[in-house]
């Protein structure tokens, strides 16, 4: 993709680098080998000015060293390296309410049980402390439970895209009703919908299992679970097709020869104003194309520009007929 | 303007016209005026590209252009610049990769892309600064964020964070690498 080598892997030498000159045995060599490397691509120079400022930056963190009491604090500790501005800092970030914290404060747990919801419309992302990311669809609620060896999401009701960072000592479980998916290191989508349940697997492995644990099926990327009722089926897509399918995790709705019908129920879910389809015939004309996920003007524009239908707003409805 | 270096010194403007211009003013000006920006480049890009997966290489060549542009002439203002690099990327990219039909609806907005960041840049103010750091603290692996703070916030040496948390220099090492590159993805890229 990029003109030059994977961005993940120049910011990873950058990283490198940048740690290794922070170690006493850093030398005169390892600064011409660094210059070296820096001279070869203007890839390596920005990703190392980025995370040496990052890393630089972090010396602030010390303003949180121990109790921001007013008094100087231990010269062992502090002022050997740290400019007075620090405590100036410190004593700022108490009266902003960040408090200040001694090492062992950020070391103990977490509190571990969170609620998250999105209204209609609405999307959030969360980011967890073992750096995997949930993305919330509209009108969705989770729960996250961390403790000790246990990592739980229960989805209680829309839709989610998890990006896991597995831990073979802690796998990541999401409870979807009487179902559960066990990360074995992955991004999937789950969205629950009445008594739908799908599944979408876009990288690693995940194991569909029923509350009780037994196994029903494993999933690997491309494979899209349905399950409603008793019947699950597996189908396989393309990368393509489950990228435009996930395409609400940037706001888009995206459509391949899709009837008007289900353009109109996906849309729904997202606005309070809701689009009825009156005739049939207009249900299963098709359409293709991307539209913003909270415009509901951008598909009525549509139906009535390219599709020549009738569009009327009756209170809280938009209907649509020829 | 005389052409010597001694005025091409002395008359070097913040904003630069890019004579006189040293590597290490080129290098200062990036991190100042460009890496603030990158949370709402990420956004910026993912929301015209259609695989989130190219978006971290998208962003490099983005950098890569706008410091090579820079080291020939610093451009002012820089906001700008920097977004109408990254919009020509794109559309060069689209360009090549047949990508058309779908995402062009999709890019309509991409004649907008000024109003899209308004209002000033998370920059500076050290306290906000304080806070975003303790928020990228908070979101590291557990042991990398271990090592962090004994490093960063205690100023432990390698060798006592090593004692303390019981393991090998080499994965304090490791760790401290590993925080390294998370604290910079999250200080520059965290919304």
């Amino acid at each position: 993709m990029s003109e030059t080598a994977n961005a993940h892997d120049v910011k990873a030498l950058a990283a490198d680098w940048r740690d290794r000159k922070d170690r006493e045995d850093w030398s005169a060599e390892d600064q011409a080998a660094l210059d070296a490397w820096l001279a070869q691509s203007s890839a390596h120079m920005v990703a190392y000015l980025r995370v040496d400022a990052a890393w630089t930056r972090a010396d602030r963190l010390s303003a949180l060293r121990g109790n921001p009491t007013p008094q100087r604090p231990a010269p062992t500790s502090s002022s050997r390296r740290t400019p007075p501005m620090l405590f100036r800092m410190a004593a700022a970030a108490l009266v902003l309410g960040v408090a200040g914290y001694a090492a062992s404060d950020y070391l103990k747990p977490k509190p571990v049980a969170h609620t998250y919801a999105t209204a209609i419309g609405g999307s959030e992302t969360i980011r967890l402390s073992d750096g995997s990311r949930i993305e919330l669809n509209t009108d969705t609620v989770l729960r996250t439970e961390f403790r000790g060896n246990r990592r739980f999401v229960a989805l209680e009701k829309g839709e989610a895209y998890f990006d896991i960072v597995h831990d073979a000592q802690r796998p990541l479980i999401v409870q979807v009703g009487r179902q559960r998916i066990v990360d074995l290191g992955t991004q999937f989508s789950v969205h629950r919908d009445e008594g739908r349940l799908e599944v979408k697997l876009v990288e690693g492995r995940a194991q569909f299992e029923s509350a009780s644990g037994k196994k029903l099926a494993v999933l690997t990327p491309g494979d899209v679970l349905v399950k409603r009722g008793p019947a699950l089926i597996v189908t396989r897509k393309s990368e393509r097709v489950l990228s435009d399918e996930l395409s609400w995790r940037r706001g888009m709705l995206t459509f391949l020869h899709t009837p008007l019908s289900e353009v109109a129920h996906e849309l729904n879910r997202y606005n309070r104003q809701k689009i009825v389809i009156a005739d049939a015939s207009v249900a299963r004309l098709t359409m293709n194309g991307a539209i913003p996920a909270t415009s509901v003007s951008a598909f009525t524009n549509t139906a009535r520009d390219v599709f020549g239908l009738k569009v009327e707003t009756r209170g809280n409805d938009i209907v649509i007929s020829h | 303007m005389a052409e010597t270096p001694e005025s091409n010194r002395e008359n070097a403007d913040p904003h630069g016209s890019g004579a006189g211009m040293t590597a290490s003013d080129v290098n200062a000006w990036f991190v100042r005026e460009v890496l603030p920006l990158e949370a709402g480049l990420i956004r910026f890009l993912s929301r015209r590209w259609r695989n989130k997966k190219d978006v971290e290489d998208l962003l490099q060549d983005v950098y890569m252009r706008v410091y090579e542009a820079a080291q020939k002439e610093m451009p002012h203002p820089v906001r700008p610049f920097v977004f109408t690099v990254a919009r020509n990327l794109l559309i060069n990219r689209s360009r090549r990769e047949h990508v058309v039909a779908i995402q062009s609806v999709a890019d309509v907005d991409l004649l907008n892309v000024f109003d899209e960041e308004p209002g000033p840049e998370r920059n500076v103010m050290a306290r906000e600064e304080l806070v975003r750091l303790q928020e990228a603290l908070d979101q590291l692996p557990p042991r990398a964020r271990e090592a962090v703070i004994y490093r960063k916030i205690e100023g432990l040496s390698r060798r006592e964070i090593a004692s303390r948390m019981g393991i090998a220099e080499q994965t304090v090492n490791r760790h401290l690498t590993d925080g390294m590159y998370a604290v910079a993805e999250l200080l520059w890229g965290k919304p």
